[in-house]
């Protein structure tokens, strides 16, 4: 817990603290400076390294982080192959982003929650500043990422079946084209349905493990027991949620290459 | 927590990596893991062929081994046949040209007692001729009865 000068520092004022976004602008021009500069840092040490590594990538034997990338994206591309069954050249990439980069935010969740927020309070030397480090607890990240999913999944829509194809199965399936209005509104619920499930899914995930660790944190003592255990839990929820989204995204544009 | 403008630069910043990765990270790996996997596929395929190759050589020298050994039976046995053949051969020219020495040696055995005979024939006779001058020299003239004599001589 960070004392903050002047005021008691309540449960409240605690948990309040560690759930407000560091914000510039006002309605909706608002910008979560906090998630942005994460995010971004995180992604471009990630894919920084990766492309470092990629591109020193030989066929010879791999070695050291090669090696260990070649495991993750192989399983991942696996993953793309098994299931979308098209020759797209944006899949593998895509599912890999979202696999690795997903997977790295989450795992800031990993490192003790009042850690990174007191360090940037000491930088800036601002002992009220607002600092989330999960970017993945903003629901602005996983709507952002759910509907650049939903975008390309359109866009394939249209590419792979084609326009008449696309609207004869927005219009006729399942119940055929004299039920047209009610196939139409089906088909809308499912796919606006798919980009906020696969949102509000990470982020409720993500935003209820954090703040059990700030509840944990509230705990006084009795937080260093049950931390541990939490955490190492929280591997599996971080790996499995990553997983989830990455694996659902390949679905969905595998439904939206293959005709019904 | 509000939705506002931080998903506009949240999809950037997903747009960003997804053109990273697109472009710099997921073709180099695939093409260096494809790489690999050619080359261990040639690698595999090269062991299989030098094996089968080694099967090959392995049965092509067990049937050369086997074709000398016969080739080697053959001769040995042709060998056999020519030795007892030329073993028989100079068995019979031995055995006719011990005969011929044999026929040789005795006929020369024969003349030389036919010589030896006729020696001693003329010996005798000359013997005896002496021995009946001895005892005519008194009585018969030696010119006057060499014809009998000579006569005498060849009957002895």
């Amino acid at each position: 817990m960070s004392a903050a000068h002047g005021e008691p520092l309540t449960a409240t004022s605690y948990i309040h603290h560690h759930l407000t976004n560091l914000a510039v602008g006002s309605g909706f021009w608002t910008f979560h400076l906090d998630t942005l500069i994460v995010s971004g840092a995180v992604g471009l040490l990630v894919f920084g390294s990766l492309a470092v590594i990629a591109g020193r990538a030989t066929s010879g034997v791999p070695k050291g982080w090669q090696n260990f990338f070649e495991m993750v994206l192989g399983f991942v591309n696996q993953q793309v192959k098994d299931t979308y069954h098209g020759n797209n050249p944006l899949i593998a990439p895509l599912a890999i982003t979202i696999f690795v980069w997903v997977f790295s935010m989450n795992a800031m969740d990993l490192i003790p929650v009042d850690f990174l927020p007191w360090a940037t309070q000491q930088a800036t030397g601002n002992e009220h500043l607002p600092f989330k480090f999960v970017p993945t607890t903003d629901p602005n990240l996983t709507f952002a990422m759910s509907i650049t999913v939903f975008l390309i999944m359109m866009f394939l829509n249209f590419k792979v079946k084609g326009f008449g194809a696309f609207m004869h199965e927005v219009f006729a399936v399942p119940f055929g084209l004299k039920l047209a209005p009610i196939n139409f509104l089906f088909r809308v619920i499912e796919d606006i349905a798919k980009p906020i499930s696969l949102s509000l899914r990470l982020f409720g995930n993500m935003y209820a493990g954090e703040m059990v660790f700030i509840l944990i944190g509230l705990l006084g003592i009795w937080q260093l027991p049950l931390a541990l255990p939490w955490e190492l839990f929280h591997i599996l929820i971080i790996t499995l949620q990553a997983f989830v989204f990455m694996m659902l995204t390949i679905v969905y544009m595998s439904m939206a290459s293959e005709s019904h | 927590m509000s939705i506002n403008a931080t998903l506009i630069g949240q999809m950037i910043w997903f747009a960003i990596f997804i053109w990273i990765t697109m472009k710099f990270i997921w073709p180099p790996l695939q093409k260096a893991m494809a790489d690999r996997q050619q080359q261990i596929a040639d690698g595999l395929a090269a062991a299989e062929r030098g094996k089968h190759d080694l099967e090959l050589a392995a049965k092509r020298s067990a049937e050369a081994l086997r074709e000398a050994k016969d080739r080697a039976n053959v001769i040995a046995a042709e060998a056999d046949k020519q030795a007892r053949r030329t073993i028989e051969e100079a068995k019979e020219a031995a055995k006719l040209e011990a005969e011929k020495v044999y026929n040789a040696k005795l006929a020369e055995l024969e003349q030389e007692a036919e010589r030896a005979r006729s020696a001693l024939r003329e010996r005798v006779a000359e013997l005896a001729v002496a021995g009946a001058e001895k005892i005519l020299r008194r009585e018969v003239n030696a010119s006057a009865h060499a014809d009998m004599l000579a006569a005498l001589k060849q009957e002895l």
